[in-house]
């Protein structure tokens, strides 16, 4: 009884939190507040359902079933890739009309950067210039 | 011998284990295949992989990864409350610089990540020296403490993790 | 209680894939179609892996999987193309 009750609750918690974050994508106003929207609402909405499954799977055949934990957390190590990914697009194209606050450091945001040095964290050791004070 | 047989050891752990789940039950056949498996990619895929121990303090780690499931249910909630009721007008979307203690690249990765999953933040992009991380705010009212809650509550343990 | 629950997921689900097919279709931008298109996938996992509950059958999984997996590498490259032209540098 109370295995039931825990499962219609993470149904209904990832139906609704996997339907907020659809409707973002059409309420927010601009492209970076939309990014906010699927990447969180739609990994909880799919999380919940996933460990619904997963109980379910307990509950009526009493064996747990470990394919909903890879793939949460598959969604859960993607999600923020693809994330960066769309918001780098964004930046490389919307960026000179759009600006954005200075880096504090010696060089451009990486995906403005157009110099032929490589990007790459590891080449400024402490207290040399480039590193923020 | 070992170490040239089995160059990651962690790798290969974390390929019986996915070998494993996929597998979706445990049997001797599986497991058996899942160890060659193991054996076999970290061999072909070596050189592609830092060989430096990455994370020094497995403690802290697990509690890292217990905080961070925590603000990302309490993210969801914060931003699913701000899709649902706060009006267009009313929404103060700031990019905040974060600048970076942190010196490895995986470090970085895993907290450019974190603040990906958590309350209101996406990490944008990084600085061409790796020095400042570039973020966006849902709803930055206040940038700065923004800023100082992510370096005091995710920097400063990574740091202690990795480096 | 458990099947009331399921069909109310699949409504909000499917109610979500249709929103993000519209975005799909009406997008201001290129990178809010990709983001769309992630969306949508997410979505379709969530309908597959509800659908599989309600058959009882666990072969759902596999193509569960297999979305998350071509979901998120066809994301990344439509976003690596824009970004510079190329996929595979």
């Amino acid at each position: 009884m109370i295995t039931e009750i825990i499962i219609a609750a993470l149904l209904a918690i990832g139906g609704t939190f996997g339907l907020v974050g659809s409707y973002g994508l059409v309420k927010l106003p601009d492209l970076m507040t939309r990014l906010h929207a699927p990447t969180k609402a739609s990994t909880l909405g799919v999380g919940g359902v996933l460990l619904a499954s997963m109980a379910d799977a307990a509950l009526r055949q009493g064996t747990v079933s470990w394919h909903e934990l890879l793939v949460t957390l598959f969604l859960f190590l993607t999600a923020p890739i693809t994330a960066n990914f769309i918001a780098k697009a964004h930046i490389a194209r919307a960026m000179p009309r759009e600006p954005l606050p200075p880096t504090g450091t010696a060089r451009d945001w990486a995906t403005l950067d157009l110099s032929d040095e490589p990007v790459m964290p590891q080449l400024t050791p402490p207290g040399r210039p480039g590193r923020p004070s | 011998m070992l170490r040239k047989l089995l160059p990651h050891p962690g790798l290969t752990l974390l390929l019986i284990l996915t070998w494993l789940m996929l597998v979706n039950e445990f049997k001797w056949g599986s497991l058996v295949f899942g160890a060659m498996l193991g054996v076999a990619l970290p061999l072909l895929t070596a050189p592609f992989w830092p060989d430096r121990p990455l994370i020094k303090n497995w403690l802290l780690a697990a509690e890292f990864v217990a905080i961070v499931l925590y603000d990302i249910a309490k993210s969801n909630i914060t931003v699913a409350l701000i899709v649902l009721f706060r009006p267009r007008a009313k929404l103060q979307p700031a990019w905040v610089t974060v600048p970076l203690d942190l010196q490895t690249p995986e470090a970085i990765t895993v907290l450019a990540g974190t603040i990906t999953m958590t309350p209101g933040t996406v990490t944008a992009d990084i600085s061409a020296d790796g020095r400042a991380l570039l973020v966006h705010c849902l709803d930055g009212a206040d940038p700065d403490a923004v800023r100082d809650d992510i370096k005091a509550r995710y920097e400063s343990r990574l740091k202690r993790i990795f480096e | 209680m458990i099947t009331l629950a399921l069909y109310y997921a699949f409504a909000c689900f499917g109610l979500g894939l249709l929103i993000t097919l519209w975005r799909v279709v009406f997008s201001p931008s290129i990178p809010d179609r990709i983001l769309a298109l992630d969306t949508m996938v997410v979505n379709v996992i969530a309908l597959i892996v509800l659908f599989g509950m309600i058959t009882g059958s666990g072969l759902y999984f596999e193509a569960a999987l297999l979305f998350a997996m071509t979901g998120f590498v066809s994301s990344v490259a439509y976003a690596k193309f824009i970004l510079r032209g190329d996929i595979i540098e």
